[in-house]
């Protein structure tokens, strides 16, 4: 056995252009196909990364995001009255917020995007533990100040400490960076949410966070809150909420990202083929001895097949080796659902590892399988001429 | 002569230039996609017209304008009609069929965008019907409406059950129409928030502005900016086409990652042709140092070989762009919901051909320096 291992391995060596050639077209389909389902597997996790499992969202029933939705200060004050939990301090852990999108400059190139931007209340900040401020402080109630995500900040015009902003026809001034992590807010914009409704002309929050006293107690708020008649709203898990909002970006991704690869892979199971046969034909004298001295039909068959493996296991780990880097960089482009500016990276997970490893090892098995059959079938003596 | 050389090496081996040429014939068939899905995003932005102009609020397009700007904007120089609307963003039974849907003036709508043609009765009782709708014709084969029908949109924007009902169908005039849009009455929208919530009525989304020289449209466009400055509601004014432009610049970062992957696919399959390649210059090393001594020059072999690549990824191409069309079609029927147009344009054509020749060429560098290089008793002394 090893010896087939090792005669399979020596073949790839010898013949280096085309095993490199051959392998560098499967890793190149595997980089492919490994960047795009992390691209939705990043975006999938920023999002659920964003909201926390014991604080719930309300917004009004049948609006999708906290942008579409509107709720007066009556009924945000009877959600209020929820059981919710206490912070430290002694205050109810519930905040009103206001969430709309403002159009504003990028950076490098000049173009407008919708970023969000949020008006926050006292406890924002303590129902969000994952937002940290880096830079600056947080934006005092009453006045036009407001902080900026790290993504914004990194991203967009005049969004630096001590910048100001202009929109809504007030200056603002940026007096804080937070970094969020890995989340959306990251790509926010956050400021005091009564000076920002006052700014905007709306009467109205978006919406209601608190977090639960208890977290098994949800489906309890939840149906006294949607059940209640003087409220039109509904209540979401925060993560259900964010996990919803990736739902269309990321399927569209996956969509991308399996039917660009399978259309690639026949490519590269086509090269494969290629080399494989070409492989089989240049040996056909060896193949004859190799049988004479007395190896079966199916080691022969094995060896054969454990070589394009050999290619696919090559090409799989290549492509995924350069993939990784990726993980560096972060993309930001518009969530459909939210329409606005969302930051997020290349995650790498094991679960696409596996699926990469194991698509190029098809690929290398699809590629050899033809030309291993024909190998094994070959006459001893007929090939044993042809030399 | 030549070229018949050339014909009979590519087919010397049978199977694996089949397979190659098959492989190119793909290739070029995705890549042709793909730029095909690049130009639909940008169908928006060619159907749209420069003699339009589309005002909203500076802030960004969740701010409504009010509605008294309507007749303060028809006062500007240059302005010959104005039209406005609300994105409406209503969802039919599931959030998956996914359309959009307008709230328009229909009226005005329907003249400054002569490219919707609707038969003249139909137009006729849509306009005196508060509550009807038009719709795109592919829009009503998706969901087999008739005129008629009654339609209901649950409003995400607009809270509660929104009810319709089906008075005409429109058809584009230009291929690159989109026909799967839908509109109703702005009236209907807005008498029923007045009802629902006073607060949100007499808003509008944005205006569309009718030029009467389309060569005017900075000025007019900052002339209407000006007049709203320092008011409640600021307005920015673009023309139809930047507008449109903003939306495609918003999935900047998809558009450059589809542009990259068609590239790479194109990088792969010049591997898989460079080993095709590679490996029949391997095997006729001999036939080259054979050529060599009866005193053919490097050029002639360079061009035997460069020859051979092209003619195996020329015709994997040309295989290919045939393909692209009716794949296309039957490719933009499966994503109809999210590209309303879907044509293959002739610059991909151009595009694909270029890719398929470049191949070929940059194939057989490696091989034909090799072929070239080879001493003469090396290649002989070679076999297989």
């Amino acid at each position: 056995m090893s010896l087939l291992v090792s005669y399979s391995f020596r073949n790839l060596l010898t013949r280096r252009l085309t095993t490199f050639l051959t392998a560098a077209g499967m890793a190149l389909v595997v980089f492919a196909f490994a960047s795009i389902v992390m691209l939705a597997e990043g975006l999938q996790k920023t999002l659920v990364q964003t909201g926390s499992a014991d604080n719930v969202v309300v917004i009004r029933k049948g609006s999708s995001t906290e942008m579409q939705s509107g709720i007066d200060r009556y009924q945000a004050a009877v959600v209020e009255t929820q059981p919710v939990a206490f912070g430290n301090d002694g205050r109810r852990l519930a905040a009103k917020e206001l969430v709309v999108l403002i159009n504003i400059l990028r950076k490098r190139s000049n173009s407008p995007a919708n970023v969000i931007i949020r008006g926050i209340s006292d406890t924002s900040l303590t129902l969000r533990p994952q937002v940290k401020i880096v830079a600056g402080r947080a934006p005092k109630p009453g006045l036009t100040e407001i902080m900026v995500g790290q993504s914004v900040a990194k991203r967009f015009k005049n969004a630096n400490l001590g910048s100001k902003m202009v929109f809504a026809q007030r200056s603002w001034d940026v007096v804080g960076i937070f970094d969020a992590g890995n989340t959306g807010f990251s790509s926010e914009i956050w400021g005091d949410v009564d000076q920002l409704m006052q700014a905007f002309r709306r009467p109205a929050y978006s919406s209601v966070i608190f977090k639960l006293r208890d977290s098994s107690e949800f489906q309890e708020v939840k149906e006294r809150i949607e059940n209640d008649p003087r409220l039109t709203l509904e209540a979401k898990r925060e993560t259900t909420y964010y996990l919803d909002q990736s739902a269309a970006l990321a399927k569209f991704l996956r969509i991308l990202g399996t039917s660009l690869t399978i259309v690639f892979s026949i490519g590269a199971i086509v090269g494969a083929m290629i080399t494989m046969y070409a492989a089989v034909a240049n040996r056909t004298a060896e193949i004859g001895t190799l049988r004479a001295l007395g190896f079966k039909r199916s080691s022969i068959l094995l060896a054969f097949l454990l070589e394009s493996l050999l290619l696919g296991l090559i090409g799989g780990a290549a492509g995924l080796f350069f993939a990784s880097f990726l993980q560096l960089f972060t993309v930001s482009t518009t969530n459909f659902q939210t329409f606005s500016e969302l930051a997020f990276g290349f995650a790498l997970s094991a679960d696409i590892v596996s699926k990469a490893m194991g698509f190029s090892l098809i690929m290398g098995f699809a590629g050899g399988i033809l030309p291993a059959i024909r190998a094994s079938r070959m006459n001893i003596i007929e090939s044993l001429r042809e030399a | 002569m030549l070229l018949k050389l050339l014909f009979r090496n590519a087919f010397r081996h049978k199977l694996r230039n089949t397979l190659t040429v098959c492989g190119m014939c793909i290739a070029i068939l995705a890549f042709g996609m793909l730029r095909t899905v690049i130009s639909a995003w940008y169908a928006g932005v060619e159907a749209s017209s420069t003699s339009r102009l589309i005002t909203r609020n500076s802030i960004s397009l969740v701010f409504p304008l009010p509605l008294s700007y309507r007749d303060k904007i028809r006062g500007v120089e240059g302005v010959k009609t104005v039209s406005y609307g609300n994105w409406f963003g209503g969802i039919y039974i599931e959030e998956k069929n996914f359309f959009a849907n307008f709230a328009v003036d229909p009226k005005t709508y329907l003249e400054l965008y002569p490219e919707y043609i609707i038969p003249v009765e139909q137009k006729e009782i849509f306009l005196r019907d508060r509550k009807a709708c038009v719709v795109g014709a592919k829009l009503a084969k998706r969901f087999g409406w008739e005129i008629g029908d009654n339609i209901t949109l649950k409003g995400t924007i607009y809270p509660g059950n929104w009810e319709f009902v089906l008075r005409a169908i429109y058809t584009g005039r230009d291929k690159t129409t989109d026909q799967s849009q839908f509109f109703f009455h702005w009236d209907y929208l807005n008498e029923s928030l007045r009802k629902i919530a006073p607060s949100r009525a007499d808003k509008v989304g944005f205006y569309i502005v009718g030029l009467t020289n389309p060569d005017l449209a900075a000025r007019t466009a900052a002339d209407i900016d000006n007049m709203f400055k320092n008011s409640f509601a600021e307005t920015l004014t673009e023309t139809e086409k930047a507008f449109q432009m903003g939306f495609v610049s918003m999935s900047e970062a998809i558009i450059t990652a589809i542009k990259l992957v068609s590239l790479v696919i194109i990088v792969i399959i010049m591997a898989v042709v460079a080993n095709t390649m590679v490996m029949s210059v391997r095997e006729r090393m001999g036939e080259y140092a054979v050529f060599k001594t009866l005193g053919f020059g490097p050029f002639f072999l360079a061009g035997m070989i460069l020859g051979e690549s092209l003619v195996i990824a020329c015709l994997g191409g040309g295989i290919g762009i045939l393909l692209t069309f009716p794949l296309a079609k039957a490719f933009g029927q499966a994503v109809g919901d999210w590209f309303p147009v879907f044509n293959v344009a002739r610059e991909t054509i151009v595009m694909d051909a270029a890719a398929a020749v470049s191949v070929g060429i940059i194939a057989s560098v490696f091989p034909a320096w090799r072929a070239i290089h080879v001493g003469i008793a090396e290649g002989l002394r070679r076999v297989g």
